[in-house]
């Protein structure tokens, strides 16, 4: 049957992304305060040693955080059976940044892994919450959810500040809330390969999430474990998201604007949307943290700030655009 | 065989189902009908395991509801409920494949897509398979979801009121539908049934429910009689014969 097939972006359209997400790709790599060239990365070995130390992890860590983002915030809606929720607003950022600070008290030099596994543990507890809370909200108001969750994820943000305050970590925290490249090094940032590892056991799962945000009676009367896809999707986004901010920070937007675009176009049909909505975040994080590296140039802007406009601006684009496609 | 026995449901305090008993004999089709709020959509959610038994004994081909492995009732039984409410941004032929789930768990098979091709091509879907279903109007997004539960090629095919938004066509079509599944493969079809004349034209056996139990199960032809309908619906109403057939005028 080709009703499969037709309808889904063509072969062009495919090497056109993958030939913009490599441009954008070298293109990192060679974006910063020291000038770099092909010729000087065979002639000169400082050259070689900044790319392989700095560049290189730096461009892979935009590459995993950006794809993991867009990944959890699609499988955060999928859970929430709401479009307009994401982990960086509806508290499953915000509860992460309290455990690592939860962490980072009682054991001051506790290794970035600790810190992860304590921030993933609140992270599950936190969304777990809203997610029974938003289940709870009437699902023909989907702007309720979303308000709800930001209210939530507020609250939770600004008990994790006033603790920091208390307990003088205040610039701590704000590492955590602002999502930043420019820390990245060999080293620091290998953590994000289980957030990537995590985004492929997503892809392998795609067909029982796409049954899951069908909702709860189309799936069990299609023999799905209901309960089970649910805590698994969970896991993936409050660890994806705890491993995110222990590495670089919150990241705004980048879990909403992106599945919404994939959506427009090709549906949720995760099986098929999946990896489009991974490629469409690491390309959006890497292109954010280039312009972040030129905007001020020679000063650095914080991806996380950059995506807080560029995000916005999306996302309004997304939600004036809405009727007219449908 | 759907065998129900003792089965009582309280929600939030009040009594939902008293003490239904019931057998559904396998083959045919079984209209459920009743005034709203009778416990037509309840029955059918505990029979479909969507919600968990409180008391009595359900089982579907002598599986227990309650104690089958869901993934293993999924190949025997399928349901639609009143308000399925699914709002996923899936095509026609996605939505419908899915009904195969239970089957493959993986991928479709390629005998799986000739099944998936053939539903949509029963339930009059062919143009529309490559339309997002939240772009569909409620008639066609109804036709698309019964597409979907026919596929699943279960024995039990449970559904809730679907001729909701259906027209006149799509109406009929889907119940000849059901009474042809009934008589060639010998499957077993238990329907809920607004409209009275639908049961009458096309149901084996219609069960009538109020206020939460059984009150009169039987043939078609032993349950519409204007004595039987007064009882269960609380009006009187004129039956007659026309050419040959059962025809209920219950709105003059
Ligand atoms: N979750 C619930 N909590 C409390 N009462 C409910 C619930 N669901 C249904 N009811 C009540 O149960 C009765 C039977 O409902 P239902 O099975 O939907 O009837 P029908 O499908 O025959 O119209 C109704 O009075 C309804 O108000
Ligand atoms: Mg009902």
């Amino acid at each position: 049957m080709t009703a499969a097939t037709i309808g889904r972006p063509g072969f062009a359209f495919q090497a056109i992304a993958i030939a913009t997400l490599a441009a954008l790709f070298v293109g990192s790599l060679f974006v910063g305060v020291t000038n770099l060239s092909i010729r000087s990365l065979v002639s000169d070995p400082e050259a070689l040693r900044l790319v392989m130390v700095s560049r290189l992890p730096r461009t892979l860590a935009a590459l995993l955080a950006g794809s993991a983002l867009a990944i959890a915030g699609l499988v955060m809606q999928t859970l929430a059976r709401n479009r307009f929720v994401e982990p960086a607003t509806a508290g499953t950022a915000q509860s992460a940044a309290l455990g690592i600070l939860v962490v980072t008290l009682v054991w001051p030099n506790a290794a970035l892994g600790w810190k992860a596994a304590g921030a993933a543990a609140t992270a599950l507890a936190g969304t777990s919450l809203f997610l029974m809370l938003a289940h709870r909200l009437p699902p023909t108001q989907p702007f309720l959810v979303a308000l709800f969750g930001l209210v939530y994820g507020g609250v939770i943000g600004a008990v994790a500040t006033f603790l920091a305050w208390r307990l003088d970590l205040l610039q701590y925290v704000e590492v955590w809330m602002t999502g930043e490249f420019s820390g990245i090094l060999r080293g620091r940032y290998e953590l994000l390969w289980v957030a990537g590892a995590l985004v492929a056991l997503a892809l392998w799962t795609a067909d029982r999430l796409t049954i899951l945000s069908m909702g709860r009676d189309a799936s069990i009367g299609l023999g799905l474990n209901y309960a089970g896809v649910l805590r698994f999707g969970l896991v993936i986004v409050s660890a994806v998201t705890a491993l995110i901010v222990v590495v670089v920070g919150t990241i705004p937007f980048v879990g909403l604007v992106v599945p919404n675009i994939v959506s427009r176009f090709a549906g949720e049909n995760l099986r098929h949307t999946l990896p489009w909505v991974a490629g469409g975040g690491a390309a959006l994080v890497l292109a954010c943290d280039m312009i972040g590296r030129l905007i001020r140039f020679p000063y650095e802007v914080p991806v996380g700030t950059v995506l807080g406009v560029v995000g916005a601006v999306l996302f309004l684009i997304l939600l004036l655009g809405r009727n007219r496609n449908d | 065989m759907i065998e129900i026995s003792g089965v009582s449901l309280t929600l939030g305090g009040s009594g939902i189902l008293n003490d239904v008993n019931l057998t559904v004999p396998k083959g045919g089709v079984t209209a459920l009908v009743g005034p709203n709020g009778a416990g037509k959509s309840s029955l059918l959610s505990l029979i479909a395991r969507l919600q968990p038994l409180q008391s009595g004994r359900i089982t579907v081909d002598g599986l227990a509801v309650d104690t089958t492995p869901s993934r293993e009732l999924a190949k025997v039984m399928a349901i639609l409920r009143q308000d399925p409410g699914v709002a996923s941004r899936l095509r026609v032929a996605e939505l419908v494949g899915f009904g195969r789930f239970p089957h493959h768990r993986g991928r479709l098979t390629a005998q799986d897509r000739e099944i998936v091709a053939a539903s949509l091509e029963q339930f009059d879907l062919g143009d529309l398979s490559l339309r997002f279903i939240d772009t569909l109007s409620g008639g066609q997004r109804q036709r698309a979801l019964v597409a979907m539960t026919f596929c699943q090629g279960t024995d039990y095919i449970l559904l809730d009121e679907p001729l909701n938004n259906l027209d006149m066509f799509h109406a009929r079509n889907l119940m000849r539908t059901l009474r042809r599944i009934g008589d060639e493969h010998g499957k077993t079809v238990l329907i809920v049934l607004h409209d009275i004349n639908h049961a009458a034209a096309h149901a084996d056996r219609i069960v009538a429910m109020k206020d939460g139990a059984v009150v009169a199960s039987g043939d078609t032809e032993a349950i519409i009689r204007p004595d039987v309908l007064e009882s269960i619906f609380g009006f009187p109403m004129l039956v007659e014969r026309v050419a040959g057939r059962l025809a209920v005028l219950h709105h003059t």
